[in-house]
């Protein structure tokens, strides 16, 4: 404890510690029926993080390229220590990163925590969400086995379907008219440099923009203490909350590890480009909804083909979940109702289009 | 003395010389004979188009050169015996109206040189030739097989003497019954060939090395193998069940007994694939066709196949601790791979067999067993590694639960006495 | 309610923060040790799947081979009489059998179906239909490296 003290003094005479970190010393977190929902963020922020550790160690080890791509992952799988370790918490950490972060949305939407003036948080945040299903996406190919390959050929092959920039873009992300060894390495240079890059600089905003505004509290409290001033009840962020914090990542860890050592990440087969696709392709979960709502529009819609109206229909929605906090300003109203209504309707459907397109083989 | 009489002569000379030999045929030929056979009905006809497909159209010859007469001349002027016009040969003349000159060398040198000539020799010496010489026409000739007019390469893979075509040739007469009664031999050879294994390599696998009708009973000297030279024909690809029958009691056995060797178990045209079963007492063995339930050779059979079922069980056992292995996500592909090598053991036994001998089988089967053995441990070894990890997992788990607990604690305690936070803990 | 510590209140309060601080202390270290043992790179060094070290030299001798594995296929090390190194895949083109060297021949045979190849690979008797894949050797120091011929 001395030496810990002898520490501060020292960071006073530089830094001024003392003056810096008395903000965050008063930092409180407003407490109420609904708190722990404040816990999805960080739970968010923290398998993110785990991600960048694995992810770097995996790195030491994995070789992009068509032909090493396989064989290296194999490698750390079978001959280095605790590799499977690693290996699997990545994939499973990744599916709970994403799983944590709807959930976070969701949750931020049915408290309303999106109103002004946190209107910028919530974008920032679904950027945030689109560069994880951005990772998912780029990182799925890079085992190189065969159900990726073929995942990453149809996703690609929808992008092509955009109407006037959809080629060009499907290009872009292919590396080429086909899904080659060159998308591997572009895909590759896109989940460990681009896109850590975007969401490291998007995560500062969001963290300081939350930081600045505070945590939002629920309209209905927050009118209730308004009136009744005395029942304001707030938990110290240092070391209360924290430590509170800390006890949801610890769980989040027990269950990541379980998942990794009961049920392993598999290394499947490798990719052959020219051999067939196997039966019952489909995309990870979190492209399920989407996937199964393009396979059951019929083909053709009006003039227009089924597939591109879905796309479209898809892209609209995306925009209009960007910028939901500009439909509903102040969560009263027709606005509250629109927005409200879109939330409970948006949850209900990506549920029901998941199992459906799960059981539905 | 250049006069010009001498000079007009050479003019005409050259004037009746370019005539002609735009006159001669180049490529197109002027064949008066294709000309009306063209438009025959069958079996005078033969189109153009017909006979554009046929090897000897396309080295240049044409109907004259086996049929003789003179193409270039119309109506029956160019089936004059003036002309050379041979006609259409008898069947029982086919052969030698072939053999002109695919028996001369010299001739056939002209055309290619790596083209055997002994067809007609071989021929002579086939059934089909010696009943030809009695007398009966009824037997396969030159044109059965390869058809004529539009006769094919073999290896051109719509030709009927194709390897993939040859049986569907064969069965033409001899899965005839009718056509075959007073010959007095069977006519499901090509019935029973075509559920063999080696029917199934040719056309499933497209293995073109796999054996028809002529492989085993010759093109033109086509005959059954005799009884004592079954064994000689099969042993071309499976040398060492051959010689290792060789060296075993059943081969003096068999010639005493006059029996065709090979076919006496895997019969001839419907040779099946061989199983375990064939070694056993019931309905599939061959074992108790000639020996005895319970002699000393039953008795040794018996061991035989105990043993390989022994081998065959312990492969399949390492296979299934494997699967579960892997299924737990456990990388197996190593042993895998070395489960390979037993299943070449098992496969090597089962050659063995043919020499009779307990002793040499077991041989293969021990070494078998060690690699199935080494497999199954190495299953074993990835179940005891996935157990491991779990007990580590154990561990982990235990000790993220006391950090829990010690939180949980820390924070009712910070909290009960402290008055910094707001409310009540 | 109390706010200096009594005894017994001490004495828990040490005891908890022992627990959590220990507990801490060891969740961090089972979740350091396998990141360590990571690190160290294994004895068997990845090469990627187009290369293999298949053999030591003095391991065969001239006139002999061995098979060993490359990719997940089996392949065959020949040893010239004359000491030169040939490696080809040792999974016979015809129906997949294993084949073995014949140092009588100075030929790789089938033992299946009586099929040979010369040491170049090329199918020269019997049903095989095509040769055998010939692969790159290269000797480094005392190790044998057998890899996928590269177009050159």
């Amino acid at each position: 404890m001395a030496g810990l003290a002898r520490a501060r003094e020292w960071l006073d005479e530089r830094f001024h510690w003392a003056e810096l970190i008395a903000p965050l010393k008063k930092k409180t977190v407003p407490r109420h029926k609904l708190s722990p929902w404040y816990f999805l963020g960080g739970i968010t922020l923290f398998f993110f993080m785990i991600q960048l550790c694995t992810g770097i160690l995996l790195l030491l080890y994995y070789r992009p390229g068509a032909n090493e791509a396989f064989e290296s992952v194999q490698y750390i799988m079978t001959r280095v220590q605790f590799g499977w370790l690693i290996r699997s918490i990545h994939s499973w950490s990744a599916n709970l990163m994403i799983l944590a972060a709807f959930a976070h949305m969701f949750s931020v939407l049915f408290l309303r925590a999106y109103r002004k003036p946190r209107e910028l948080t919530w974008v920032s945040g679904m950027l945030l969400l689109f560069l994880a299903l951005g990772f998912g996406f780029s990182g799925y190919l890079l085992p190189w086995n065969t159900l990726a390959f073929f995942a990453t050929k149809v996703g690609t092959q929808i992008t092509g379907q955009v109407p006037v920039v959809g080629h060009p873009l499907m290009v872009f992300l292919r590396g080429g008219e086909d899904v080659t060894g060159a998308t591997l390495t572009r895909f590759f240079g896109f989940h460990v440099a681009v896109l850590p890059g975007i969401t490291a600089i998007l995560i500062l905003v969001h963290l300081a923009l939350v930081q600045y505004f505070g945590m939002s509290v629920p309209p209905g409290v927050e009118a209730r203490w308004k009136e009744h001033p005395e029942e304001a009840r707030g938990t110290k962020f240092f070391p209360n909350f924290f430590l509170r914090e800390l006890m949801a990542w610890y769980i989040a860890l027990g269950v990541l590890g379980t998942l990794a050592a009961i049920w392993p990440w598999e290394l499947g087969t490798k990719a052959d480009p020219f051999g067939f696709a196997p039966a019952g392709i489909r995309p990870e979960w979190y492209f399920m909804f989407m996937f199964q709502t393009l396979k059951e529009i019929p083909a053709k819609l009006w003039f227009m083909d089924g597939e591109v109206v879905g796309i479209l229909v898809f892209g609209a929605a995306g925009a209009v979940w960007l910028l939901l906090p500009f439909f509903d300003p102040v969560a009263k109203g027709r606005g509250r109702k629109f927005v409200m209504g879109a939330g409970v309707f948006a949850l209900a459907y990506i549920l029901a289009m998941t199992v459906y397109g799960y059981l539905a083989k | 003395m250049d006069t010009l009489q001498s000079r007009i002569g050479r003019w005409a000379a050259g004037l009746i010389l370019g005539v002609t030999l735009c006159a001669l045929p180049t490529g197109a030929q002027q064949n008066s004979c294709i000309d009306c056979h063209g438009s025959l009905d069958p079996p005078l006809q033969v189109t153009a188009d017909q006979f554009a497909s046929d090897i000897h159209a396309q080295k240049g010859l044409n109907c004259a050169s086996c049929h003789g007469g003179d193409p270039t001349k119309a109506d029956m002027d160019a089936m004059s015996k003036k002309a050379g016009f041979r006609g259409k040969p008898d069947r029982k003349q086919i052969p030698e109206f072939c053999g002109r000159c695919h028996s001369d060398a010299a001739y056939m040198r002209q055309y290619n040189p790596s083209l055997r000539t002994d067809q007609l020799a071989q021929y002579k010496t086939s059934i089909h030739g010696q009943r030809l010489a009695h007398g009966d026409t009824k037997v396969a000739v030159c044109i059965d097989c390869h058809s004529v007019h539009g006769i094919r390469p073999a290896s051109d893979t719509r030709s009927t003497v194709n390897p993939l075509n040859v049986a569907q040739t064969c069965s033409h007469c001899h899965s005839n019954a009718e056509y075959m009664k007073e010959y007095k031999i069977p006519t499901d050879q090509f019935a029973k060939y075509s559920k063999s294994v080696h029917h199934e390599a040719m056309t499933v696998r497209g293995d073109l090395s796999a054996p028809t009708c002529t492989t085993c009973h010759g093109n033109h000297g086509a005959a059954p193998p005799g009884v004592g030279s079954v064994r000689n024909v099969c042993s071309t690809c499976h040398v060492f069940q051959s010689q290792m029958f060789d060296k075993s009691t059943h081969k003096a056995a068999f010639e005493k007994a006059g029996l065709p060797g090979c076919v006496v178990c895997h019969s001839n045209h419907e040779v099946k694939h061989p199983s375990d079963a064939m070694l056993s007492t019931g309905a599939q063995s061959v074992c108790v066709r000639c020996h005895t339930p319970g002699d000393r050779c039953d008795q040794a059979t018996a061991a035989i196949h105990e043993n390989l079922l022994r081998l065959d069980g312990a492969i399949k056992g390492a296979d299934a601790v494997l699967a579960v292995a892997e299924s737990s996500g456990m990388e197996v592909s190593e042993a895998r791979l070395n489960q390979d090598q037993a299943r070449d053991d098992l496969t090597k036994a089962r050659v063995t067999i043919h020499s009779f001998r307990k002793e040499l089988v077991n041989q293969d089967i021990e070494a078998g067993l060690k690699v199935a053995a080494a497999n199954l441990q190495a299953g074993k070894d990835a179940l005891k590694e996935r157990d491991y990890r779990r007990v580590g997992l154990a561990i982990s788990v235990f000790l993220i639960l006391i950090v829990l607990l010690g939180l949980r604690a820390y924070i009712r305690m910070i909290e009960r006495n402290s008055n910094t936070s707001e409310g009540a803990a | 309610m109390a706010t200096d510590d009594t005894p017994t209140l001490h004495t828990r309060r040490r005891l908890i923060e022992t627990v959590l601080g220990g507990g801490l202390l060891a969740s961090f270290v089972s979740f350091l040790y396998p990141v360590i043992r990571y690190l160290i790179p294994p004895r068997v060094v990845d090469l990627g799947g187009d290369q293999v070290v298949a053999a030591k030299v003095g391991d065969l001798k001239p006139n002999g081979a061995k098979i060993f594995r490359f990719g997940t296929r089996p392949a065959l090390l020949v040893m010239t009489a004359q000491g030169e190194y040939r490696a080809l895949s040792a999974v016979c083109t015809h129906l997949g059998c294993t084949v073995q060297y014949r140092g009588d021949l100075h030929e790789i045979w089938c033992a299946c179906h009586n099929g040979f190849y010369d040491l170049n690979g090329r199918n020269v008797s019997g049903p095989p239909p095509r040769p055998l894949d010939v692969f790159q050797v290269n000797v480094r120091g005392d190790e044998i490296f057998v890899s996928r011929k590269r177009e050159s």
